[in-house]
């Protein structure tokens, strides 16, 4: 039997506020609060609730028959948490059924992955912790922000312990292959890639209501030739869409829940199409080649590239910015700092400020707070601006880890995510960042030579330690658990010492002896529980827990 | 096609837009081999005649005895303006054309009776009274010369036009630059607006320079839809390789004004975000370039914002110093309450200068790399000043972008739409 994939996408940034220029370095609040809430609250009731309850009524009737996968941004998790506490209930009810798979991706919708690997590790990992621990399921597919691929970051997906991978069926990479195939990874095999039908999904999210389209209206019945049309040695399809498809961006009286509601029906009923999740589509099928994906694509535009976010000298300047403090957030240990850097990341504030299009806005325009690409860089940048000055600020506090003792229990300062930091960086970036960092220390000489310290002592980590990826984490894992919250507050350079000290181990463990897929993962869940946190101690997600109950009885 | 064309001035002798524009436009036109007679009251004869037929107003001889015009003239000449009215003028230019107006009005009344007109061809007191002479002469023109259109820039050329097309019969297309709405907001002088409003009747076709200006004809003229066509202004390109190496003489970054210091050019909104900016950054100057009846005003609160050492006033400047203020400066400021066009940007960002716009103008609807903002939002304004100053990005893409996209506004193709409109007036008729 073949195989559909519907995957429902959702993403909604944390906009900014209108934040002047005299706003920096006196004021730290840069959502725009009331609009979030807004548009939360609207999408929500319009598309999230009633689209939630037809799918769960859907599976309530043809039981494990039908399917369907969600892959939901944390800014999306978050702000629904806050302002629609009904629509997770209602994802909570929709993982209960077993019939919903819910894919990773970067916490904060970040391009994290064209930039720095470890912030891409860190974020994923994050995100899918979130997950496993609001829907009860460890996610095992990945679907990066935007569906953003290359052969890197499918290699580096897999390192994470991600088995499948959702990316765009770009004609370009494509050529005369179709999506509708399992592929793997190019450089490692292991990682089966999906891809995204976009003839197929479009018609849905892009063109369904549209009456002057020749194939309007478009009923399940139509749909399903259009399957049945397909080469018949095709085997799974990948319907891919933001949720919001189903009632936002075709509201309800354009019979988008009809053509939903009766899609399964008409499936079984005149097709030998059947649904199924992703992670099940991989086992099910077999990869008929690997795809080579050299430079990054997307979901975005004609294009399917990356330069609906990056490419213009402001989206280059303003995401260049973003990342230059990333080390230096992470050393903080500071939550509100580290939340406001994730939420500045997400691509979105990059997205506003394209220039491609200029002539033909109107799908770019949807939900865009900004009239032009110059404001929205220029907002973005008097927020950075605000930012970097909390970051310079909270680096120079001489007091900071006595303060944070106990938070640093399951620290950012710790050796994993510091070595990686300067492993992933090419040469010329990593003396660039070095050089900022030593600026900073001298000019104010008392509070900051320690900066300047760490910054020498990370140099040769940075040289050598490339393999010891994979191998530090186990190492870590027993000394940050048992470590007591006021050991681990000790100074940054003794933990640096220990990676130093830790390197010709990891040295020797080759890349090879990780591959087997049982170390990998445990490596891979060690390192979880090492890092951030999180991903952190049980401890911790525990005594989250009660706090998010309360919101939701809400 | 050969088109009789009615400007009230042009190049060198320009106090507004109006002569720049009719310049290139009529270059436009000629490369379209149209044959240009161009109409300007009283050439100073060291005009750009660049393959197009400059007459002098005041050469022509008038005869009263045609009834028609006398009756014209009966029905315009007791219209005066009042001269806080007049446009493009600047106050101590003013003062002087009053005082000098007045003795020509006695001669043009002497002249009057010898059936020869002497015009200043400055916009003064005494401007009612010109247009109407002026509409007098073009009537004589326009029987002694042979053309298919006629082509009226802006009110004060309109009963030139209407009475050159009662002589003629041939269509009238008359240009809006400017209403009387943009100049005076919305105490607008009657007489004037009558006589645009007749103007635009009498007209076949009405060309705006912007949607802008095309919706307040629409609307407070009630001039039919159909009728009326935006055709955006554009720039003339210009490579002037000896402004390469101007110097800036001072090390802060410079932010410019540059226009009349009127009601109508918003100054008042430039000075209050200059003061937003230095108390963020004081390493920033401010220029005001231009004179105009509020320049008093704008000194005076600069003064009491004691900011006089970060904002400065030039005065009027004109010609190569035009081009040396954009050459020295860093961001362009335009924040006009109400702009038909507004070609100074354009100016601006051909010489690499990034400019932020108030959406009030007609500019706005043409560019795409420039910062709109409202007039009044002074905080926008402040904003997006500070933002190019301090984010290198910024600049870089109006250094990479802006210059092309002014490139592309090329009279050229403003000519061939008005090219078509003529073409289309004549099929009309």
């Amino acid at each position: 039997m073949k195989s559909i994939c519907l995957i429902f996408q959702i993403h909604q940034p944390y906009r900014l506020r209108t934040f002047r220029f005299f706003n920096i370095g006196e004021d730290h609040q840069y959502y725009d609060d009331f609009q979030n809430r807004h548009i939360i609250r609207k999408i929500a009731e319009r598309s999230y609730i009633p689209a939630t309850n037809m799918l769960l009524s859907l599976i309530r009737e043809y039981g494990k028959a039908f399917k369907v996968s969600f892959s939901i941004s944390g800014p999306a998790l978050e702000q629904l948490s806050q302002h629609a506490p009904d629509v997770i209930r209602g994802f909570r009810e929709l993982a209960a059924t077993g019939c919903v798979e819910f894919l990773a991706e970067p916490w904060s919708h970040s391009l994290a992955s064209l930039k720095s690997k470890e912030e891409f590790t860190r974020q994923v990992i994050k995100h899918r912790d979130y997950i496993a621990n609001q829907f009860g399921q460890t996610p095992k597919t990945f679907a990066n922000t935007e569906l953003i691929y290359s052969d890197n970051i499918g290699k580096d997906v897999y390192e994470m312990g991600f088995t499948t991978l959702l990316t765009e069926g770009a004609r370009h990479v494509l050529g005369w292959k179709s999506p509708n195939f399992v592929y793997c990874n190019s450089i490692n095999p292991k990682l089966k890639v999906l891809l995204r039908n976009f003839r197929l999904s479009d018609d849905l999210s892009f063109r369904f209501s549209n009456k002057t389209w020749t194939e309007w209206p478009l009923t399940a019945d139509k749909y399903v030739n259009w399957l049945n049309e397909l080469n018949s040695d095709e085997e799974v399809v990948n319907i891919v869409m933001n949720y919001e498809t189903i009632g936002e961006q075709h509201a309800a009286e354009t019979g988008i829940f009809d053509f939903f509601r009766h899609l399964p029906e008409a499936v079984f009923a005149r097709s030998d199409f059947g649904f199924s999740t992703p992670s099940e589509a991989v086992k099910k099928y077999q990869t008929v080649a690997a795809l080579t994906v050299p430079h990054p694509i997307s979901s975005a535009d004609e294009e399917k590239d990356i330069t609906a976010w990056l490419g213009n000298e402001l989206q280059d300047e303003a995401f260049g910015k973003v990342y230059e403090p990333e080390s230096r957030v992470l050393e903080s240990g500071d939550e509100t700092l580290l939340r406001d850097w994730e939420r500045l990341q997400t691509s979105d504030h990059f997205y506003y400020m394209c220039t491609k299009w200029f002539t033909d806005g109107s799908l770019h325009k949807y939900l865009n707070p900004y009239a032009s690409p110059y404001e929205a860089f220029i907002n973005y940048m008097n927020v950075l601006s605000d930012f970097m000055i909390r970051v310079d600020n909270s680096v120079s506090l001489p007091d900071h880890s006595e303060m944070l003792t106990e938070q640093l229990s399951s620290s950012y300062i710790n050796p994993q995510s510091k070595s990686d930091t300067i492993i992933h960086k090419k040469p010329k970036t990593m003396a660039k960042t070095i050089a900022t960092k030593a600026k900073p220390a001298a000019k104010k000489p008392a509070a900051k030579k320690p900066v300047a310290k760490k910054v020498a002592a990370k140099k040769p980590v940075a040289k050598t330690a490339t393999p010891a990826k994979k191998a530090t984490p186990v190492k870590k894992a027993t000394p940050a658990k048992k470590a007591a919250p006021a050991k681990k507050a000790t100074p940054a350079k003794k933990v640096v010492a220990k990676v130093a000290a830790k390197k010709p181990v990891a040295k020797k463990a080759p890349v090879a002896k990780a591959a087997p897929k049982k170390v990998v993962k445990s490596a891979v869940k060690t390192a979880v529980k090492a890092a951030p946190k999180k991903a952190a101690p049980a401890k911790k997600v525990a005594a989250k827990k009660p706090a998010v109950k309360k919101v939701v009885k809400k | 096609m050969r088109v009789l064309m009615f400007g009230w001035e042009f190049p060198p002798h320009i106090t507004g837009g109006l002569g720049t524009a009719c310049f290139g436009l009529t270059k436009g036109l000629v490369k379209l081999d149209a044959s240009v007679i161009f109409v300007v009251p009283k050439a100073y004869g060291d005009e750009v005649k660049e393959g197009f037929r400059l007459v002098n107003a005041s050469d022509v001889t008038v005869d009263l005895t045609e009834t028609e015009q006398a009756e014209f003239w009966n029905r315009i000449q007791y219209i005066e303006a009042g001269s806080n009215l007049i446009p493009y003028v600047g106050p101590e230019e003013f003062e002087r054309i009053i005082t000098e107006e007045e003795k020509e009005v006695i001669d043009s009344r002497k002249q009057h009776f010898s059936r020869q007109f002497t015009f200043s061809g400055k916009y003064g007191k005494n401007l009612m009274e010109e247009v109407a002479q002026y509409a007098l002469v073009a009537s004589s023109i326009a029987a002694s010369t042979k053309f298919d259109v006629i082509h009226a820039h802006d009110w004060l050329t309109y009963p030139a036009g209407i009475s050159a097309k009662n002589i003629s019969g041939k269509p009238l297309v008359v240009h809006v630059h400017a209403t009387e709405f943009d100049r005076s907001g919305e105490n607008v002088n009657q007489l004037v607006y009558d006589i645009e409003r007749y103007g635009m009747e009498a007209a076949d076709l009405v060309i705006t320079v912007s949607n802008l200006t095309r919706q307040i004809v629409i609307d407070k003229y009630g001039i039919p839809e159909d009728k009326v066509f935006t055709v955006h202004n554009a720039v003339e390109p210009v490579n002037r390789p000896e402004l390469e190496g101007v110097q800036k003489y001072v090390k802060e970054k410079i932010v410019t004004f540059l226009g009349r210091v009127t009601y109508q050019k918003g100054p008042d909104y430039f000075v209050e975000a200059a003061y937003k900016v230095l108390q963020k950054d004081p390493d920033v100057r401010f220029v005001m370039a231009g004179s105009g009846d509020l320049l008093n005003r704008m000194v005076r609160r600069v003064a009491r914002l004691k900011m006089g050492t970060r904002f400065h006033f030039t005065g009027f400047l004109s010609g190569s110093d035009v081009d040396r203020m954009f050459a020295m400066s860093d961001v362009y400021v335009m924040p006009s309450v109400s702009e038909p066009f507004g070609i100074s940007p354009l100016e601006a960002m051909r010489s690499n200068v990034p400019v932020v716009i108030s959406k009030q103008s007609g500019v706005a609807e043409v560019l795409r790399h420039a910062v709109k903002v409202d007039f009044w939002d002074i905080d926008a304004m402040a904003d997006a000043i500070y933002g190019i100053l301090k984010y290198e990005g910024l600049r870089k893409m109006f250094v990479s972008y802006g210059k092309s996209e002014v490139d592309n506004l090329k009279w050229d193709k403003a000519a061939a739409k008005i090219m078509d409109l003529y073409h289309q007036a004549v099929n009309k008729m």
